[in-house]
């Protein structure tokens, strides 16, 4: 039987009935009285000096309540990265210079949305056009056009990681291969565009529903560029309609209905649709990835380099986070005596790209399991066997970056070898390629220069033994409010059905960084379990009291049920004990705090997920179309907390990840999208979605609440290289660009055809 | 245009709306009934949020015009529940935790609806097909497919009607 009671169990989201009903209401959903409709001005150059902006005929339209433009705010250069001055360089209304095509120019209230979009019409915009550059390798040459001031040949940031003696290492290998990679952006394509309601009053207080993975964020950020006090912010997100990385930076939605709001002195909707959606949101990070990689002729790995330009287009965002990252996990999950990374983050005049569940790791992989595939296949040694020699294990340390405390690879690679074995030969141009990885579990970094912990949990607990659960994590869809329920449900020795959970509120949650990085489960999750447990000795308190056992016995709460451990059978209800507890407090709610920050946990995360996975890949050599038949991945994931929500976040991050490898291609014309939509660009649908069963792997991370570590986002990390491996033992062709396009295939045959001709 | 009177019954209830003939039903649902549970997630008739049913048939709501539901029986997301009780589809949802925004979901539970009117012992391939106009960007479909699944086979019973 399993020493949990909730842990692990099949339990509803907590969300649930609210959106299997409809009655979930999103930002999209929301209405308040006297509301105005904003629409946002675009510029449709991608580099532009803005010299005069008219809207007095925009005014004119009947309907329309008022204009905003750059000179309506306080011009603060803005970004994430805020304890650092000079990569805060976005104006969201910039107010001399447009840098891509969609950046807001100007935003407009009417009475209607489709006022609102008339009135576009009628704003005049004299722009001077300026020389522009989409490429990092053609925007950091000399006489490439400037960006930003004093940056010089457009290098936005640049990232070096290195250990261990890497002219060395490579010394000692026998064979060295060298690749290069080019990685496309992906969009977040959340199924709610970015949206926002802004409502400032005449007390000045700012009041704002944002589709936002990060609340607290927002009224941070929002405080800085509209010179308010982030007490005088409130964020409300209760429903959020998917997130991956793209929302929890200022948007154009949110910043330009709250300058509206403000001007106004009336609530303000905005709502980007699908297209805006698309061009003026930000991105994952296209990357240009050169590796070369040195190892035995027994498969030791010695040595590896990797140079890595990235398309961070016109603002900084969280690219420069994803700068590291990408680095860092190119490394995983094996051992390197030397390595050495160095990133180049490049402006140019597109779309700027940022997170995207992944992190950078994504790409990093892309490039990395190809390759290690490749030097399998030109040593003839086995990919599995090769992997796991060089795999990372317990207690293995990254040199100045990380320590390992718990890690299953070993494990993973024993389930994907069985599985493949038993699939045997493959009939036709079907084959299987396996991909590993690792991802983070939350960020140790604080850009942000948040005075606070990074995660707090109140929980408290009412006369009636039901328990409110205050937690300023937040839930985008991934099951944070389930999860945590859970772990306050085991914590305080109740059932899911006793907790509320309160999220999505600056004013009613305390403060937590949010739902990026893979963070929430460990550090929200701890910062719960410590909340409830605060709780719980206080209710132990008044149960030791009067039990009137043995000191030496000590006394516990599971299941509703108030009990000396030594005799489970002896005991009373926890409702009972709530009362008399309450009571003794005179008449006070029993109240619980729980914290979180990571302390000496190294550079990047507490604890570190693995997996393992393979996919089975069937390849029309006609048309170069590609097929999904079948996948297994191996998962360590540390203690499952939420059953039901791990799988779902196996798959999902899976649909998202092969959508990645296969089918989410943008391509750019002169600055422009050029599939803005969602008949062009192409997502996972569920006919192309193979079975994605998962072998989840028993460890334990002590880091970890319960043991537990991330699983919603490693996930996105293998899936693209797997069906390029998958690709290359089908055909024999390297696929060295994603998203592997169909006419790639047929055109790699080709090349393929010529050479053995010759 | 001159607005119009339309007469319009959502999940039996009769509206008598005063709308511009060019309105979409998902204007119309949405903004002018205020049943907000259906959502719009495109401009192009591509992702399936708004699919609502009418009659018996799984419809993009922002594909037609208010008024040619006119005199027709529709149904959306908060027409499944019956007196507090929940539907077939809604139940199997939240067992196989077949959402996870929620932001398709509306959609996606009135196509699976309209599916399982149709197929009464569908393969998984057919629900795959069957569900292959809604997008989700968060579950990656199967655990939807398996909700389909469980109805077709009986694992759920009709309350509260």
């Amino acid at each position: 039987m399993s020493k949990y009671s909730v842990i692990n169990t099949h339990v509803h989201n907590v969300d649930g009935i609210a959106k299997v009903t409809g009655r979930a209401t999103y930002t999209f959903d929301v209405k308040l009285p006297g509301m105005l409709y904003g629409k946002i001005l675009r510029s449709p150059h991608p580099h532009a000096k803005i010299l005069n902006i008219d809207y007095s005929s925009a005014l004119e339209l009947p309907g329309v309540i008022g204009v905003v433009t750059g000179k309506d705010t306080l011009g603060v250069k803005q970004g994430i990265w805020r304890r650092f001055q000079d990569l805060c360089d976005e104006q969201i209304l910039p107010v001399d210079k447009v840098r891509y095509i969609g950046e807001p120019v100007a935003a407009v209230a009417a009475v209607s949305e489709e006022i609102a979009e008339q009135a576009l019409d009628l704003i005049d915009v004299q722009y001077e056009v300026l020389p522009a550059v989409y490429e990092p390798l053609d925007a950091i040459k000399k006489e490439a056009p400037e960006l930003h001031a004093g940056f010089e040949r457009n290098i936005n940031v640049t990232r070096h990681i290195e250990w261990g003696n890497v002219e060395e290492a490579f010394e000692e290998a026998e064979y060295v291969r060298e690749d290069w990679f080019k990685c496309g952006g992906q969009a977040h394509m959340c199924m709610e565009t970015r949206a926002a309601v802004s409502s400032y009053t005449p007390d000045g207080k700012l009041t704002v529903y944002h589709s936002s993975q990060s609340p607290y964020y927002m009224q941070g950020l929002l405080a800085g560029v509209l010179g308010l006090k982030e007490g005088n912010i409130r964020v409300i997100s209760h429903y959020v309609g998917g997130g991956f990385g793209g929302k929890f930076e200022l948007d154009g939605a949110i910043f330009c209905s709250a300058v509206l709001s403000m001007k106004l002195h009336r609530p303000v909707k905005i709502v980007f649709t699908r297209e805006e959606d698309f061009i003026a949101t930000k991105r994952r990070t296209p990357m240009s990835y050169y590796v070369r990689t040195g190892v035995k002729k027994d498969g030791t790995f010695c040595a590896r380099e990797a140079k890595v330009f990235t398309n961070g287009g016109a603002y900084t965002g969280m690219g420069a986070t994803a700068l590291y990252l990408t680095g860092f996990f190119h490394s995983f999950p094996y051992r390197w005596k030397g390595y050495r990374y160095d990133g180049y983050r490049v402006y140019t005049n597109t779309l700027p790209s940022t997170s995207m569940r992944g992190f950078g790791a994504p790409q990093a992989m892309w490039c990395s399991e190809q390759q290690i595939e490749w030097i399998t296949a030109d040593l003839g040694l086995d990919p599995i066997e090769m992997r796991r020699k060089n795999a990372h294990y317990p207690g293995y340390e990254v040199p100045g970056q990380a320590t390992i405390a718990s890690c299953g690879i070993d494990q993973c690679f024993d389930v994907v070898q069985k599985w493949v074995k038993e699939k045997g030969k493959l009939p036709g141009n079907r084959a299987v390629g396996i991909s590993a990885a690792g991802f983070m579990s939350g960020g140790i970094f604080n850009w942000f220069d948040t005075p606070y912990s990074f995660s707090s949990a109140v929980v408290t607990i009412n006369y009636d033994g039901t328990v409110e659960l205050y937690v300023g994590a937040q839930d985008i869809g991934q099951g944070s409010n389930t999860t945590l329920a859970i772990i306050c449900a085991e914590a305080l020795g109740v059932r899911v059905e006793d907790i509320k959970v309160h999220s999505g509120d600056t004013e009613h949650c305390p403060a937590d960084l949010g739902a990026w990085g893979s963070r929430q489960t460990l550090m929200a999750g701890n910062a719960v379990k410590m909340a409830a447990e605060d709780a719980k000795k206080q209710l132990l308190e008044v149960a030791y009291a009067q039990s009137g056992f043995n000191i030496v016995y000590d006394l516990d709460i599971k299941n509703r049920w108030v009990h000396a451990i030594a005799r489970p059978e002896r005991g009373y209800d926890y409702a009972e004990l709530v009362k008399k507890a309450i009571r003794g407090k005179d008449g006070q709610r029993i109240i619980g705090r729980g914290h979180y920050t990571p302390h000496g946990k190294g550079m990047i995360s507490p604890a570190y997920s693995y997996m393992l996975q393979a996919v089975e890949v069937d390849i029309d050599k006609e048309t170069g179309k590609i097929k999904l038949v079948d996948s297994l991945t191996a998962h360590d994931c540390g203690q499952p907390i939420n059953r039901l929500g791990l799988i779902g976040q196996l798959e999902g991050a899976f649909s998202m990840a092969a959508g990645y490898g296969y089918l989410e291609y943008m391509p750019y014309e002169d600055g422009k999208l050029m599939n803005p939509n969602l008949v062009d660009y192409k997502v996972m649908r569920a006919t192309e979605m193979p079975d994605v069963p998962v072998a989840e792997i028993d460890t334990y991370e002590p880091e970890g609440p319960y043991g537990a570590k991330e699983a919603g986002e490693g996930l996105t990390n293998p899936t693209a290289a797997a069906i390029g491996n998958a690709i290359f033992h089908a055909l024999g062709v390297q696929m060295k660009e994603c998203p592997i396009r169909p006419e790639m295939i047929v055109d790699a045959l080709k090349e393929k055809e010529e050479k053995e001709r010759k | 245009m001159e607005k119009q009177l339309l007469k319009l019954v959502v999940n039996g209830q009769e509206y008598v709306l005063y709308i511009s003939p060019k309105s979409l039903l998902v204007e119309v649902i949405r903004d002018h009934i205020g049943l907000t549970g259906t959502k719009r997630g495109c401009d192009t008739v591509s992702c399936g949020a708004c699919t609502v049913m009418i009659d018996d048939m799984a419809v993009k709501s922002c594909s037609i015009l208010a008024v040619q539901a006119e005199g027709r029986h529709i149904t959306t997301v908060e027409g499944l529940e019956k007196n507090g009780k929940l539907a077939p589809i809604q139940k199997a949802f939240l067992d196989h935790g077949s959402y996870q925004c929620g932001f398709c979901t509306a959609g996606m539970l009135i196509s699976c609806e309209a599916f399982l009117k149709e197929n009464f012992t569908p393969t998984k391939e057919g629900i795959r097909e069957g569900i292959e106009g809604n997008i989700c960007r968060c579950t990656g479909y199967n655990s939807i497919v398996r909700a389909v699944e469980a109805v077709a086979k009986g694992d759920y019973r009709e309350e509260g009607t």
